[in-house]
């Protein structure tokens, strides 16, 4: 164990028990991204590189803003005031160390798992790259038809139905008007949305 | 002699290193490397300041600063040592925190800020031989240190609970993410060409040259498409009008870093400079040769200036955009993101594969610039068909 990999489990420790324990749901995600960011350290740590980067630029690039954003937009309660831990939390220790232990045991004691260590792949970023696109890439196919399927999903849940048009007619002006809202709803949405954000998030903080 | 010359740096390295014991040697070696990055780029930084705002002044037809020079001397260099008052003025104004902030994270924010822009210079060529840590997937690192720039942005804007920095903050991360998407695929297409995420890798392959001159991507029809793309979407990744909106100062004063005073205002300036010079040293080292010379008789040059050169004259490009264009609505931004730029580049993906199998020859140059025409003609009228233009009608101003 070198110095570096205690110092990084540490940190992702610390930052993994305050991702649990803070009250404020914002610092919470933000402490995770810490956390997620110590596990890349890792991962850069036993030289894997690729897995490293890629562990930043989904989870601290892409998921940590995911979390924040459903945050934002969900909250409508004021910050707890009394303790964030359950009353039973040692229980709950108990029980987390004693599957840990059983899990543990069971994976160590298997004659399954071969008992010498392989010797260490060679696991350069061109060699995922060749064995993606040619041993796995099956597997690599259906993870990006069933992404864009959910992206698409997600498109859909979010698109606002239109609206019949009325045929009323109440003069030229108004006409106009209607038009020039029309042409700007996104606009108008999108700062609906962003207002909403902020109502719920001032009732959240003050 | 113009070899030393090229290596001055390295061989300088080199032998300052070599004063001390064998077993200092690599952390001396690092340590030298990192601190030349903030020192040269801080320094480009302060120049570029004063450049701008003289380079904005001349196309808006007046001066710009040309007063402070060298102080207590006559000396006046242009207006060129404006960045030192401008400096020592940020340093000593009061740095105010709203009673209402989340101290911790308005705090932290601009420290986020500057980690991950300063750690993407780690992967730059800004030379042959000068690259900090040439890492095997080099490419990979800049997206994903950039990535957390966002959150930055998001820290600035939430914890100064103020809503015209959370407006700014929820702008600029939809900004963020939309133009990343064809920021990385424009950048695919010259791993697909050159076969390896290691930017040395990327610069040797364009270091080559036939009739005299340099085989820079920009010079193919998808190297071209591509940077094209990739430049517009790194006006957008840095903030720069016309795709200024999250800190547009006639809307929500200053975006997300309105609540921010003295030094750290200046951190957050700091960051967004050298988060742009970062992005335009990628875009060179991808597509315009990084460090290489355009023609082969000018060789000669060091490599460093090549690539000082070309950063220079894309921040002028920069700046002159910035003194040119107005600036997009929401809607215009998201719309050109989505349903024009990501499109485009995933248009020029086929064509690079297209181009890599088709082989040399006038036949691919045909295809090639054809397919991209083609998506460009289709993409923008089916962009521009929507939009109904016409005379803009004022309802509140007459």
């Amino acid at each position: 164990m070198s110095l570096a990999f205690i110092i990084i489990a540490i940190a992702t420790l610390f930052a993994a028990a305050a991702a649990m324990s803070l009250r404020n749901l914002v610092h919470c995600a933000l402490s995770l991204v810490v956390a997620l960011a110590g596990l890349a350290a890792l991962y850069l740590a036993l030289d894997a590189q690729f897995v490293g980067f890629a562990q930043i630029l989904v989870y601290v690039g892409a998921v940590a803003i995911l979390i924040v954003f459903a945050v934002l937009l969900t909250r409508s309660d004021a910050t707890p005031n009394q303790a964030i831990l359950a009353p039973d939390w040692f229980a709950g220790i108990v029980v987390s160390a004693v599957v840990f232990a059983t899990l543990g045991w069971a994976a160590l004691s298997s004659t399954g798992l071969p008992r010498e260590m392989p010797p260490a792949p060679v696991a350069t970023v061109k060699n995922i790259g060749d064995l993606l696109m040619t041993q796995y890439i099956l597997p690599l196919e259906v993870i990006g038809l069933l992404l864009t399927a959910a992206l698409i999903g997600a498109v859909i849940i979010a698109m606002k139905e239109e609206t019949p048009k009325s045929s009323s007619s109440r003069g030229n002006e108004a006409l106009t008007e209607k038009s020039e809202i029309g042409n700007r709803k996104s606009e108008i949405d999108q700062s609906l949305l962003t207002s909403a954000a902020m109502v719920q998030g001032k009732g959240g903080r003050s | 002699m113009f070899e030393a010359l090229d290596q001055i740096f390295v061989t300088l390295k080199h032998q300052a290193v070599g004063f001390f014991p064998d077993a200092w040697h690599p952390f001396l070696s690092a340590l030298i490397s990192i601190s030349f990055i903030p020192l040269v780029f801080a320094t480009l930084f302060a120049f570029v300041t004063v450049f701008e705002r003289k380079g904005i002044g001349r196309i808006q037809n007046r001066y710009g600063p040309n007063r402070v020079g060298i102080p207590l001397t006559k000396i006046r260099l242009c207006g060129f040592g404006q960045f030192i008052p401008d400096g020592i003025k940020s340093l000593t104004k009061e740095d105010i925190v709203p009673r209402a902030a989340d101290k911790v994270v308005h705090f932290l924010a601009p420290v986020v800020l500057l980690i991950p822009v300063l750690l993407a210079y780690a992967v730059l060529p800004i030379g042959r031989n000068m690259t900090a840590a040439d890492f095997d997937a080099g490419l990979l690192f800049f997206f994903a240190v950039g990535g957390a720039v966002e959150l930055s942005v998001f820290m600035a804007g939430w914890s100064s609970h103020n809503k015209y920095s959370l407006l700014g903050a929820m702008r600029a991360i939809a900004q963020m993410i939309s133009y990343e998407i064809p920021l990385i695929l424009s950048a695919v297409t010259v791993i697909m060409i050159v076969g390896s995420l290691k930017l040395a890798d990327i610069v040797a392959a364009q270091n080559q040259y036939s009739y005299g001159i340099a085989h820079w991507f920009v010079f193919t029809p998808w190297g071209l498409a591509g940077f094209i793309l990739f430049f517009i979407a790194s006006l957008a990744e840095s903030n720069r009008t016309p795709f200024d909106l999250p800190e547009a100062e006639s809307e929500i004063i200053a975006g997300y870093y309105t609540e921010y005073s003295g030094f750290k205002f200046a951190l957050f300036f700091l960051g967004e400079y050298l988060g742009m010079f970062a992005v335009i040293g990628l875009g060179i080292t991808l597509f315009l040769g990084g460090w290489t010379a355009p023609f082969s008789f000018l060789t000669w040059v060091p490599s460093y200036v090549w690539f000082f050169a070309k950063l220079m004259a894309l921040v002028f490009v920069f700046i002159w955009i910035r003194a040119t264009l107005p600036r997009l609505r929401m809607d215009q931004l998201m719309n050109f993101a989505w349903k024009f730029m990501l499109p485009l580049s995933l248009v020029n993906i086929v064509t690079t594969a297209l181009w890599h199998f088709l082989g040399a020859g006038p036949l691919r140059w045909a295809v090639c610039t054809g397919l991209i025409f083609g998506a460009y003609a289709i993409l923008g009228w089916g962009l521009m068909s929507n939009q109904k233009l016409g005379k803009r009608i004022y309802r509140f101003a007459d």
